[in-house]
C-alpha cells in the first residue's frame, strides 16, 4: 500500500465536521448488568432508588451490614442474593458462596453470626441431586463458620424463569462492646491492609464460564472471614476502624466507596498489592485490572498507625491471611479520591468501574 | 512476573526518564498511534514523568472509537433480529449508536454474546446450526489475520450460518491524513508495535520519507513506550528520519508473512469511513467477492442504512491529535463514560476514557 499513496482528505472540513453521535444512553431506562456489576451504576441506583426511598440512621452508613441495637446489645444485619452461573465452580458453589458471602458482611461489622437464614428460588427440572448437594454445602460452611441456619424458605419457579437456582442468606450476629466498625472512620494517617492476593475468585469464575483455558486450573478462594477478623480484632481492638471485603467491584471498588464515605484520600503502591502469578497472567491475556476484578474469602482492613504492625502480624498468623500485606495510606488530600502509585514510579487515579470490565479487542 | 516485571522496574523507568530529560533541547511533539500505548502511558503515569518539552498526542488508533456509527447502526439493527447470536469482542459491546448499544440491546433480549477470539464465533456457528451467528469484525491489521482466519476456516467448514460485519481500518493512510494536514503539528510517531508484527514496517518508510520525520515501531509496557519515547527524541535531537524498531522482540522489517497472506486471500482494501475523522481512501479491508457469502451487510441487507454523525463532540479533533480530550468542554461534565457523547470516552483504548480513568485534574 506504501507505494499507492492515497490522496489526504480535507481535514480542513472533515473537521468542521468533526463529531460523535448523541447516545440513548442518556435516558436508558432498562436495567442493565452493570447494574449489578458493584460499580457505578450500582452505586447510582443504590443512592437514588433505595436509600432515596427507604432513608433511616442505619441504612445511612451503607456499610456490609446494619447494626441495630436492643437492649444494650448491638446486633449487625445482613442480606446477600446469589445468582451466581455456573453453580458448581472449582473451590465451592453457589451454596458455600451464600452463606460465605452472609458471615463475611456481618464480620466486616466486627461481629460474630449467630443465626443464618436460607431462601432458595428454585427453577423447574434442577436435579434433586444438585440441590443436595448446595444445601449440604451450606451446612458445611454455616458449621465452619460456628453458625446455623435457623429459618428458610422455599419457592419454585417455571422452567426458563430462574438459573437452575437462587440463593439467598440473611444473618444476625452481635457486634462485641468496644469494637466500631465503618467507613466513616478511615482517618488520614491510617493504613490499608489487604488480607491475600486480590483477584482470584473473579478470575477464576470468568475462566470456567467463558471457557478460558490457562495452564493451571484456578480455584475460587471463598470462605468464611470471621475468624480472621477475630483474630485481628483481638489483636488490634479499637485501631480497627473499617472492614470490608470487596466482593464485586473489587478493590478499587471498595476503597472508592470507603474514601467517599470518609471524605479522605487513599493511596496505593501497584508494587505491594499482592496479586497471584496466573490471576496477573489472565488478567494480563484479557487486559482486565485486578483491582477491579471481585474477591470472596479477602478483607481490607483499614487500623491506626500505631496498630498497623500488630494488626499485620495478625493477619498473617492466619491460614487464611498468610499474604496479607499493607497497600497503601489514607491521606487528608484529595477527599473521594483514590490514587495509585505504579510500578514504575508514576501515579494515576484509581476510579469506580462505569460498567461491567470488558475484556478488550487487542 | 516473567516477560512482564522486567518491563515495568522503576529503576530502568527512572533511567530513561533521566536519558530524555537529558537528551532533550526544545520542545517536540510525539504521537502515539495506539489506544493501547496511550493507556499504558496514562495508566502508569508516565505522562506526568516527562520533561515538559516534550508533549504527547493520542492518535486514531482506537478501532471501537473509529468505527462509524453507520457500521455499529447496522450491527444494532442485525443484533436486534430474532434469529440472531451477534458476537464482538467485549469493548464494542457500550458502543453507543444513534439510538442503542449493544448491551441494551441484548438487555431487551436480544442474543448479544462477547467472545475472545472470532474463531469462538465459528465454534457458536457450529453448535447452532438453526442459528445465524455474527462476528463483528472489527479493528486495525492486528486482528485482520485472526478474522481472515475465521472467515477461512468457515468456508471450509461449508458452513452457510456465519458471517463476518466487517470494518476493518489501516494505519498508514490514516496517518498520511493527519500528516498532510496544514494543522499537523506531529513531529514523531510512535508506531503500533502490534500492528506492524503483523504487517511489518516497509509500508511506514516512505511516509517517514516524504515528510522528513522520525517514527520509532513500540511496544505497549511502560518501560517500551519510554524507551520509544527516547529513541523518538534522539532522532529529533539528530535530525533523523525514518523508521527505528524499539520492539525488536517481536517485530521485523517484513512482518508476519503468513498472516499477510491469509489477510490478503479474504480482505481488500476500500475507503473506509472513521468516525469523528470521514472518508480515507483505501483505508479499510472489506471481504473479496470471493467471500461475498460471509458479508452480513449483503446477507442482512442493512447496507442502506446509514447513519449521519451529528455534531457533538470534538472525537475527529482528539483522534487526530489536534486537541486533548481536557480540552473539549463537555469532557467530565455532559461527557463521561456513563453518558458517552463520543466513542473515544467508552472504548478502553479511547482518549478520553484513559484521560477519564487515570489522569482527571
Amino acid at each position: 500500500m506504501a507505494e499507492t499513496k492515497p490522496p489526504a482528505p480535507d481535514l480542513g472540513a472533515a473537521l468542521a465536521a468533526a463529531s460523535c453521535p448523541v447516545p440513548a444512553s442518556s435516558t436508558r431506562e432498562t436495567i442493565l448488568m452493570a447494574h449489578g456489576g458493584g460499580g457505578r451504576l450500582t452505586q447510582r441506583l443504590i443512592e437514588s432508588l433505595f436509600l432515596k426511598n427507604f432513608d433511616n440512621p442505619a441504612l445511612r452508613e451503607l456499610h456490609d451490614g446494619a447494626i441495630l441495637e436492643a437492649g444494650g446489645v448491638r446486633l449487625a444485619f445482613s442480606t446477600d442474593s446469589f445468582v451466581i452461573h455456573p453453580l458448581f465452580f472449582p473451590g465451592g458453589d453457589i451454596g458455600s458462596l451464600a452463606v460465605h458471602g452472609t458471615v463475611n458482611d456481618l464480620a466486616m461489622c466486627g461481629a460474630q453470626p449467630l443465626g443464618l437464614s436460607a431462601g432458595l428460588i428454585l427453577e423447574e427440572g434442577l436435579p434433586v441431586a444438585d440441590l443436595e448437594r448446595i444445601v449440604a454445602s451450606m451446612q458445611r460452611a454455616a458449621a465452619g463458620a460456628g453458625a446455623s441456619i435457623v429459618t428458610g424458605d422455599t419457592k419454585v419457579v417455571d422452567r426458563g424463569k430462574g438459573d437452575g437456582v437462587f440463593v439467598n442468606v440473611t444473618g444476625v450476629g452481635i457486634v462485641p462492646e468496644g469494637v466500631v466498625i465503618s467507613p466513616r472512620r478511615a482517618a488520614p494517617g491510617d493504613v490499608v491492609l489487604v488480607s491475600g492476593e486480590i483477584a482470584v475468585h473473579g478470575i477464576a469464575i470468568m475462566s470456567l464460564r467463558e471457557g478460558l483455558r490457562f495452564e493451571t486450573t484456578l480455584e475460587s478462594d471463598t470462605a468464611t472471614l470471621n475468624g480472621l477478623v477475630a483474630d485481628l480484632l483481638a489483636a488490634a481492638g479499637a485501631a480497627v476502624h473499617v472492614l470490608r471485603d470487596p466482593t464485586r467491584g473489587g478493590v478499587a471498588s471498595t476503597l472508592n466507596e470507603i474514601a467517599g464515605q470518609a471524605a479522605v484520600g487513599i493511596r496505593l503502591e501497584e508494587a505491594k498489592i499482592p496479586v497471584a502469578e496466573e490471576v496477573r497472567g489472565a488478567c494480563e491475556i484479557l487486559g482486565l485490572d485486578p483491582l477491579y476484578v471481585a474477591n470472596e474469602g479477602k478483607l481490607l482492613a483499614i487500623v491506626a498507625p500505631e496498630a498497623a504492625d500488630r494488626a499485620l502480624a495478625a493477619l498473617r498468623a492466619h491460614p487464611l491471611g498468610a499474604k496479607a500485606a499493607a497497600i497503601g495510606t489514607v491521606v487528608a488530600e484529595g477527599p473521594g479520591r483514590v490514587t495509585l502509585k505504579s510500578r514504575i514510579g508514576g501515579t494515576r487515579i484509581v476510579d469506580l468501574l462505569t460498567g461491567e470490565q470488558l475484556p478488550r479487542i487487542c | 512476573m516473567k516477560f512482564v516485571d522486567e518491563y515495568r522496574r522503576e529503576e530502568d523507568a527512572q533511567a530513561f526518564v533521566r536519558a530524555i530529560r537529558a537528551k532533550v533541547t526544545r520542545s517536540w511533539t510525539l504521537m502515539e498511534i495506539c489506544g493501547g500505548q496511550t493507556h499504558t502511558l496514562l495508566r502508569s503515569g508516565i505522562d506526568r514523568m516527562l520533561p515538559p518539552e516534550i508533549t504527547l498526542v493520542h492518535g486514531p488508533g482506537c478501532p471501537v472509537c473509529v468505527t462509524p456509527l453507520t457500521q455499529i447502526d447496522r450491527a444494532l439493527a442485525i443484533a436486534s433480529r430474532p434469529n440472531v447470536i451477534f458476537t464482538s469482542f467485549g469493548d464494542m459491546l457500550r458502543v453507543p449508536g444513534s439510538t442503542t448499544d449493544l448491551l441494551t440491546v441484548k438487555a431487551r433480549g436480544g442474543d448479544v454474546r462477547m467472545v475472545y477470539s472470532p474463531l469462538d464465533a465459528v465454534t457458536l456457528a457450529r453448535q447452532n446450526p438453526e442459528k445465524e451467528v455474527v462476528f463483528f469484525a472489527v479493528g486495525f491489521e492486528t486482528t485482520a489475520p485472526a478474522n481472515a482466519m475465521a472467515v477461512r476456516h468457515a468456508k471450509s467448514l461449508g458452513l452457510t450460518n456465519f458471517s463476518v460485519l466487517a470494518s476493518h481500518v489501516l494505519v498508514p493512510p490514516a496517518m498520511e491524513a493527519i500528516l498532510s494536514s496544514p494543522s499537523n503539528r506531529v513531529q514523531a510517531f510512535l508506531l503500533a508495535g502490534h500492528v506492524c508484527a503483523v504487517m511489518g514496517w516497509t509500508e511506514y518508510e516512505p511516509l517517514a520519507k516524504s515528510h522528513g520525520i522520525p517514527m520509532v515501531v513500540t511496544g505497549f509496557e511502560p518501560l517500551d513506550l519510554l524507551q520509544g519515547i527516547h529513541m523518538a527524541v534522539d532522532a529529533l535531537e539528530a535530525g533523523r528520519t525514518g523508521v527505528e524498531n524499539q520492539y525488536v522482540r517481536t517485530v521485523s522489517r517484513e512482518g508476519n508473512p503468513a498472516a499477510r497472506a491469509v489477510v490478503n486471500e479474504v480482505f481488500e482494501t476500500c475507503d473506509r469511513a472513521w468516525r469523528g475523522i470521514g472518508v480515507i481512501p483505501k483505508s479499510g479491508y472489506r471481504l473479496r467477492p470471493e467471500y461475498a457469502a460471509y458479508d452480513a451487510t449483503l446477507k442482512f441487507e442493512v447496507g442502506a442504512i446509514t447513519t449521519e454523525e451529528p455534531k457533538e463532540c470534538i472525537a475527529g479533533e482528539i483522534m487526530q491529535g489536534l486537541k486533548r480530550p481536557s480540552a473539549c468542554t463537555a469532557f467530565g461534565t455532559r461527557c463521561t463514560p456513563e453518558h458517552p457523547l463520543g466513542a473515544p470516552m467508552v472504548s478502553s483504548e479511547g482518549a478520553c476514557a484513559a484521560y477519564w480513568l487515570y489522569a482527571r485534574a
